[in-house]
């Protein structure tokens, strides 16, 4: 999708063309930062709308995204001070919480690592060589983001649940995949599969194959082209990746809902363990694990921004 | 197929190992349980499938979810676009902290989301309260629902259309002020109908992931059957009750709705370069 690629350029070609002073009084000011002097092009009214107009659309933007966004955030963590620091750390040092804790760095750990290798391996096939069908190939790994989180883990039910195709198979020989960790594993690695791959292909088609084409014929080896060539290349793609990929580990919900069974203190993620405190009605402790959750949300978001700045100061200035 | 795809010559080594555990990776995590859920649909007759999907729980369930995600992907599309405007066409005091909250219904966990959502709609939250005093109930309605998609869907049609509003050629506008054309006529009749592809693709993403969704959406829907239970949710109610075969027709009914809309998206997007001459 071009979206992901358009993210990477969206915020630092931003180009505005109306006074800053005019609609100043219109924003709600919530810690604002500093306007850094921007090109403003020397275009004038033809391109702009007159300023009640504009005032108005600013308003409404900030509005919405005020009330719609920035509110359920502040929620989280109102709710999880809500009766006190103390309460909160409390609610994190249970031995349930830090069990669930556990086991999505652990879920992380694996999935991000697995679609890591695949990532670089998909790649590498796909942008460095030609051959038929390799949209839709692109297709097929794409396909986990439009399939809903629920059918995602329903297919893993399937296949390895008591009356799935390889249950019967799996109780013999008592392998315990649905209900564990496996299947929690499983669930993950197909929710997040798209990412890494997503973020290397664009930039690796876009590098070309010369530079690897000189190294072997200088005589390395193939891993030796790609650790000294190619990975220096992709680092910062690598890593774009690699964030996205891991922040939808830890926060997947649907899928993992499904396969995990909820068993108190085993099979709970920290998504899981926030419904179930939360229709437990503890609503610190449930606030208080969203909190890490939406926390590792806003670190993530600072992080992609810094890579974005990154990968287009990497970017060949495009000449299209 | 892909798997009789030859490499172009390239002297570049290891086409065939990578290609071999890509699509080894593929099948394993992806081909072989999506082909599992159509195994298991093809299990049923066609009178039974017909059955499940068109009973009385399940197609409100259907209505629900698709009806209130097209009504949440309309709102997407309108505030979309304003936001997309105020945040390039314009510079206010926070713009670069604005633009970077698009992101956070992308990043936040669903199941966070919808708590949140819903003790901020509660009757007694902060936004619940004052509503519920005009008489209007949003959390456990399908009101609720509508908002967490609202919510979900945001981020696709400003993204979407960011890009291209960016990109969009000045001279275009200005020749048409030149020409003579109002402020109002060009932004109607000039520059949205080139941003047309662009808002579809958007309004087609926030659309297809609004059906799909779940952890936003359980938290403030109330799970009422036939009033406010969406789709994703009866399907792990069945599971539950070890009804497999409604699980997965329910399922393979949303999967071809998500294929349809692909597919669609595609075809805006070639339709999109057509019609848009590269400058």
């Amino acid at each position: 999708m071009s979206m992901q690629t358009g993210l990477a350029t969206s915020t630092t070609q931003l180009r505005s063309y109306a006074p800053a002073t005019d609609v100043s009084v219109a924003a709600p000011a919530p810690r604002l930062e500093i306007v850094r002097a921007e090109p403003v092009a020397a275009r004038q009214n033809p391109r702009t709308e007159p300023g009640p107009i504009r005032l108005i659309i600013i308003a409404l933007a900030i509005t919405f995204l005020s009330v719609f966004v920035v509110l359920p955030l502040v929620v989280v963590f109102a709710s999880a001070f809500s009766k006190g620091v103390v309460a909160y750390f409390a609610a994190l040092a249970e031995p349930e919480a830090l069990a669930a804790i556990k086991l999505t760095l652990l879920i992380a750990a694996i999935s991000v690592t697995l679609n890591l290798v695949f990532g670089v391996v998909a790649a590498w096939a796909i942008s460095k060589f030609e051959f038929a069908g390799k949209t839709f190939l692109i297709t097929l790994i794409d396909l986990p983001f439009s399939v809903s989180p629920v059918i995602s883990g329903l297919v893993f039910v399937l296949l390895f649940g008591a009356q799935g195709y390889f249950g019967s198979w799996l109780q013999a020989h008592n392998v315990h995949i649905l209900f564990a960790v496996p299947g929690i594993a499983l669930a993950t690695i197909f929710v997040t599969f798209p990412f890494v791959a997503r973020a290397l292909i664009p930039l690796m088609q876009e590098q070309g194959t010369q530079e690897e084409e000189a190294a072997i014929s200088l005589g390395a080896s193939g891993l030796q082209t790609f650790f000294r060539v190619t990975l220096p290349n992709i680092k910062w793609g690598l890593l774009y990746g690699v964030l996205l990929c891991n922040a939808r580990a830890m926060g997947e919900f649907g899928a993992v809902s499904v396969v995990s069974g909820h068993i108190r203190g085993e099979t709970n993620t920290m998504p899981l363990l926030v419904e179930i405190l939360y229709n437990e009605y503890q609503f610190v402790a449930s606030f208080a694990i969203a909190s890490l959750l939406a926390m590792l949300a806003l670190i993530t978001l600072v992080a992609k921004t810094v890579l974005e700045r990154r990968l287009d100061e990497a970017e060949v200035p495009d000449g299209d | 197929m892909v798997s009789t795809a030859v490499a172009r010559r390239s002297t570049l080594p290891g086409f065939g190992l990578t290609m071999g555990l890509t699509l080894t990776w593929l099948s394993v995590i992806i081909l072989i349980p999506l082909g599992a859920l159509f195994l298991k649909t093809s299990e049923l007759s066609l009178d039974q499938f017909w059955n499940i999907v068109t009973s009385r729980r399940t197609l409100n369930a259907l209505k629900i979810s698709f009806g209130l995600s097209f009504a949440a992907a309309c709102v997407n599309l309108v505030m979309g676009t304003i936001i997309v405007w105020a945040l390039v066409r314009y510079r206010f005091p926070g713009r670069r902290l604005f633009d970077a909250i698009v992101d956070i219904p992308f990043a936040l966990p669903t199941a966070v989301a919808g708590v949140a959502l819903t003790q901020l709609f509660a009757q007694k939250g902060w936004l619940g309260a004052p509503l519920a005093e005009l008489g209007i109930k949003v959390a456990f309605t399908p009101i609720g629902i509508f908002i967490a998609m609202v919510f979900i869907g945001i981020p696709f049609v400003v993204r979407t259309v960011q890009p291209v509003l960016i990109d969009l050629d000045p001279e275009i506008e200005e020749a048409a002020a030149s020409l003579g054309a109002n402020r109002w006529h060009t932004v109607f009749r000039v520059i949205l109908p080139s941003l047309i592809p662009a808002l579809l693709t958007g309004f087609a993403l926030a659309f297809a992931r609004a059906i799909g969704e779940y952890g936003s959406v359980i938290f403030i829907a109330g799970n009422l059957p036939n009033v406010s239970e969406i789709a994703p949710l009866l399907i792990v109610i069945r599971l539950s009750e070890f009804r497999y075969a409604d699980a997965t027709a329910i399922a393979v009914v949303m999967l071809v709705a998500s294929f349809l809309i692909i597919f669609l998206i595609n075809r805006l997007q070639r339709w999109a370069q057509a019609r848009i001459p590269v400058h």
